[in-house]
């Protein structure tokens, strides 16, 4: 969308505060790709409330020129749901990183996911706790040496993909900081879906983590070790579109196309909309090297909308209660008169 | 009507039903509870349930009650018991030793066989011999089998008919208190309305028992009790937990606001949430979050975003939304705590009441961290002060803190319906600014809280969060000179909802030596217990405080007037340590119980009683 109008209308959603991540960290390029989004999505200033927890990411609110709330460690989501369904008008974005949505905030994250509240959530994820100086998360590789595993961690990571579509979740998309402009289209399909959206961004710590997503970002091979999935496009990869993705069996497969005369069609065609998670998890969770990791939007399906919900339920009630008041409830039922 | 043998006349009397906790005594003592009071007579009940589900039956552990104290100037549901239904020996033996002297005892004998006696621990076949109960007036009723044979001809599996017989059990307390029972039979109509065999059953079975009274007189006591002279207007039954959720329907009403609660279930505040989730057709929003730190988050988000955000818990609950209640006091958003306080510390006794979450109340998180904490004192003030938490909360921009207990929460009382002006508005600080300009922690000069804006408001888009302010512009501060009047700041405005809360009261005799000073649900023995004192002839004073943080502003002036000062409350005293943390030079004493019980009014005498005579 070429708007002439769109580069002031992005600076208008800048607030007047200092950015102050350490130059170089992925967030920036992230916060540029919202503001872009919003513009393009032609939101009004007072309508968004961007909402969130604690960490580097969650410092995201003071740079918005927007509503914001910086809570506290983990509970955006939840502080996220109640303001949403008191007030269902408002676009209401929560920034979060894997520390505050995977461990401390786990359990809101995937309540919020189960019920489908109309939440925006970023998940930045750089599989490092940045703001309290350089320990594992959650989303840490298996053996990871920080300052608190100098012996490599013991754990499995979380995958956030998985978490969210195990959760019962309607929208996950990943995208990365390197690549803004797929960010800005991302967030502004994840603005539009209705429901709770989960963009996973995988983000980079300059200064605990540099390079974790390397391999994924290395200049000539990026190409040949993501994926930009498309809703009904075939699953078609590689610096030269040569590789593609097939079932085989009931496993996912890379393909070389041309090889044992494979051709374009047939290759699995992406269907976001599918209410069956299983290959949306089976795509979320593909990881290099034994796979392309993909990016894109993945799972994007229609479902009932919490504080929609909400507000039908009470229209009902409305419509047939003989209770309109406080006064009606209080003199109905066991009530008796001093006369 | 025929010759009674025994009339009774009292001004108060309290009745208790027990019996197995599938024997229906919770709806019995309701019943009855509603006829009495709608007779005329004050009423305050209190219910006594097993902490299981389904405990064993007919075993102690398994005995459910309801106990109903009625007549004129009722304040609490009774120290003793006058009239006891037990339904079965384990029922009996449950009670035995918290009858009043020369009271009424109704068996079900039916069910004093061998079997029945043995679970209850009975080591003989005879209880009334054995637990000495010679000087009470026993009436034997077949409850059982007479139930049974008014039903035999009706269609019915005996399972339903046993159901039924709580009913004669009612219908003989309503003979033994001339009340009528048109009011039950008009339930059971409308209850059992497609079930026709089972509406007649339970219309008979209650006919039964009361018809029983009639035919057997000369042998049970009836009772002439004085009413009282209530006010014209509308009245109803109301119990603690019912008043707190009516009380936000109020102030939501009076603030024209949007009632939100954010919730998670726990004992005993569950009935709370219970309440306004069914409140849709007023508009309420209720979440039942995933836990309790959701539940609270919740309520502040939506407070954020312009609702009245409300949460409700107990004891551990509020430990586990300590976090977020800093969060509400460094944000200065509206926000209310209903904290049902029950028996701690952990787990402690879900069921059983305890004033022991005060200090948690006032110091229950990390950094100077003030806020308003308030005490509802009878059942039906719940309605009140949870009104009353709302209005400051709003006005103020406070989180506050409402502490009742398990004993208020499932007491109940006679409520008279508020008529038009007899709450005040509630004014939300809705800012005055120029858009564009505004600036999130300019505070009003009078209360020194900051204005409240809602997200959708153009020109005022602003952020605010856990991160300490700059006192002028609101942007984040880490200047550590800011933050100490920040600090102040924080502390004045919650001092200043002093200048808007009503002076403490002293009652019984305010000349005399001697206060007695207590703080939420404890007022009812308490007062009951000083009337009595001076009635017989002594000179003590008495003060509740519903409003602790802040204190009435003439608390000083009152409790210094006083050569002691007892003070008495549920826990080890934590309220004495906040009394003597503010004026320290006066002389207290304490009275303190940890029991998962009431007070009673006779052990508050005795010591009321020895602490005059050591005065003198």
């Amino acid at each position: 969308m070429n708007n002439p109008h769109t580069i002031i209308q992005k600076e208008e959603f800048k607030s007047s505060q200092n950015v102050r991540w350490c130059p170089g960290c992925g967030d920036h390029a992230i916060l540029n790709s919202v503001q872009k989004a919003m513009a393009e999505l032609n939101l009004k200033r007072e309508e968004v409330v961007v909402v969130s927890g604690i960490g580097c990411s969650s410092r995201f609110t003071y740079y918005m020129n927007t509503f914001g709330f910086h809570t506290i460690h983990g509970r955006g989501s939840a502080i996220a749901s109640g303001v949403k369904i008191a007030n269902p008008d408002l676009k209401v974005w929560q920034i979060t990183g894997d520390g505050d949505a995977l461990a401390i905030g786990g359990n809101h994250f995937i309540h919020t996911i189960r019920r489908n509240i109309d939440l925006n959530i970023i998940l930045f994820n750089n599989q490092i706790y940045g703001l309290t100086k350089g320990q594992f998360s959650p989303t840490s590789r298996r053996g990871f040496i920080s300052k608190t595993s100098p012996f490599g961690t013991i754990e499995h990571p979380f995958r956030p993909g998985e978490l969210a579509i195990g959760a019962r979740g309607n929208f996950f998309a990943r995208s990365m900081d390197r690549k803004p402009n797929l960010c800005t289209e991302i967030f502004k399909e994840a603005a539009q879906h209705k429901g709770t959206s989960i963009v996973e961004v995988l983000q980079n710590c300059v200064i605990y983590n540099d390079k974790t997503h390397e391999e994924l970002t290395h200049k000539e091979e990026k190409h040949d070790r993501t994926i930009i999935l498309k809703h009904g496009e075939p699953m078609i990869f590689g610096k030269n579109r040569d590789k593609g993705l097939i079932l085989d069996g009931m496993q996912l497969k890379v393909v070389k196309i041309g090889e044992n005369g494979l051709t374009e069609s047939d290759l699995l065609v992406h269907d976001a909309e599918c209410q069956d998670s299983t290959l949306h998890l089976k795509l979320a969770n593909m990881e290099y090297p034994e796979f392309p990791v993909a990016l894109g939007v993945i799972r994007k399906v229609k479902a009932p909308v919490y504080d929609q919900e909400v507000i039908n339920q009470i229209e009902r009630l409305q419509s047939t209660s003989t209770i309109k008041t406080f006064r009606d409830l209080a003199i109905e039922g066991d009530v008796w008169e001093v006369e | 009507m025929q010759r009674r043998s025994k009339i009774i006349d009292a001004d108060r009397i309290a009745v208790r039903f027990s019996g197995d906790s599938g024997d229906g005594m919770q709806l019995t003592g309701s019943l009855f509870s509603l006829t009495t009071a709608a007779f005329g007579n004050d009423i305050s009940t209190f219910p006594d349930f097993p902490a299981d589900i389904r405990a064993p039956q007919g075993t102690i552990s398994g005995v459910s009650g309801f106990q109903v104290h009625f007549g004129k100037g009722v304040c609490t549901p009774g120290d003793l018991t006058d009239v006891l239904v037990a339904m079965n020996p384990a029922a009996l033996k449950a009670n035995v030793n918290y009858m009043s002297p020369g009271g009424t005892i109704i068996m079900d004998v039916d069910n004093f066989d061998k079997k029945n006696l043995e679970k209850a621990g009975y080591l003989t076949n005879d209880p009334i011999i054995e637990d000495k109960l010679q000087g009470f007036n026993i009436v034997k009723a077949p409850i059982t089998s007479l139930s049974q044979e008014c039903t035999k001809d009706l269609k019915l599996d005996r399972k339903s008919i046993l159901r039924s017989k709580n009913m004669y059990a009612l219908g003989l307390i309503n003979w033994m208190f001339n009340r009528p029972i048109d009011y039950t039979r008009k339930y059971i109509r409308h209850k059992f309305s497609h079930k026709p065999d089972v509406m007649e059953a339970n219309l008979r079975i209650l006919e039964t028992g009361f018809n029983y009274g009639n035919i057997i007189q000369a042998g049970t006591p009836s009772y002439h009790i004085t009413t009282s002279e209530p006010q014209k207007g509308f009245y109803r039954n109301l119990s603690g937990n019912k008043a707190v959720a009516w009380g936000f329907l109020l102030a939501a009403d009076k603030s024209g606001l949007q009632l939100f609660l954010g919730s998670y279930p726990i004992t005993p505040s569950t009935e709370i949430l219970q309440e306004l989730a069914g409140r849709k057709d007023l508009g309420v929003k209720v979440f039942q979050a995933e836990d309790e730190i959701a539940a609270i988050s919740s309520a502040i988000g939506a407070s954020y975003a312009g609702a009245l955000g409300i949460t409700n818990t107990s004891g551990p609950g509020l430990s586990l939304k300590s976090e977020a209640l800093g969060l509400a006091v460094m944000a200065e958003v509206p926000l209310v705590v209903v904290n049902v306080q029950r028996g701690g510390p952990s787990t402690g006794l879900p069921t059983k009441t305890e004033q022991s979450d005060l200090m948690q109340a006032l110091y229950g998180r990390n950094g100077e961290s003030p806020l308003v904490v308030m005490a509802a004192s009878t059942p039906v003030n719940c309605f009140d002060y949870a009104f009353y938490a709302s209005k400051i909360a709003l006005e103020h921009m406070i989180p506050v803190i409402l502490l009742t207990d398990s004993f208020l929460a499932n007491g109940s009382q006679q409520w008279k319906v508020p008529e038009e002006g007899d709450f005040p508005t509630i004014d939300i600080p809705r800012s005055q600014q120029e858009p564009g300009k505004f600036l999130p922690y300019l505070r009003n000069p009078e209360k020194l809280n900051r204005d409240w804006v809602r997200p959708g408001m153009e020109g005022y888009e602003h952020r605010i969060g856990s991160l300490e302010k700059d006192a002028d512009t609101g942007a984040v501060s880490h200047d550590g000179p800011n933050h100490e009047i920040m600090v102040k700041l924080r502390q004045e405005k919650l001092n200043r909802v002093a200048n808007f809360i009503p002076p403490l009261s002293v009652e019984g005799n305010p000349g005399a030596e001697v206060l007695v000073v207590g703080w939420g649900s404890t007022y009812g023995h308490l007062h009951t217990a000083i009337e009595e004192l001076n009635t017989e002839g002594n000179e003590i004073a008495f003060a509740i405080f519903n409003y602790i943080n802040p204190l009435p502003k003439n608390t000083e002036d009152i409790l210094k007037k006083y050569k002691t000062i007892i003070v008495c409350e549920l826990n080890m005293g934590q309220f004495a340590t906040w009394l003597r943390n503010h004026f320290p030079k006066l002389n207290y004493i304490q009275y303190n119980k940890v029991q998962g019980l009431p007070f009673t009014i006779k052990e508050l005498k005795e010591f009321f009683k020895k602490s005059l005579e050591e005065q003198r």
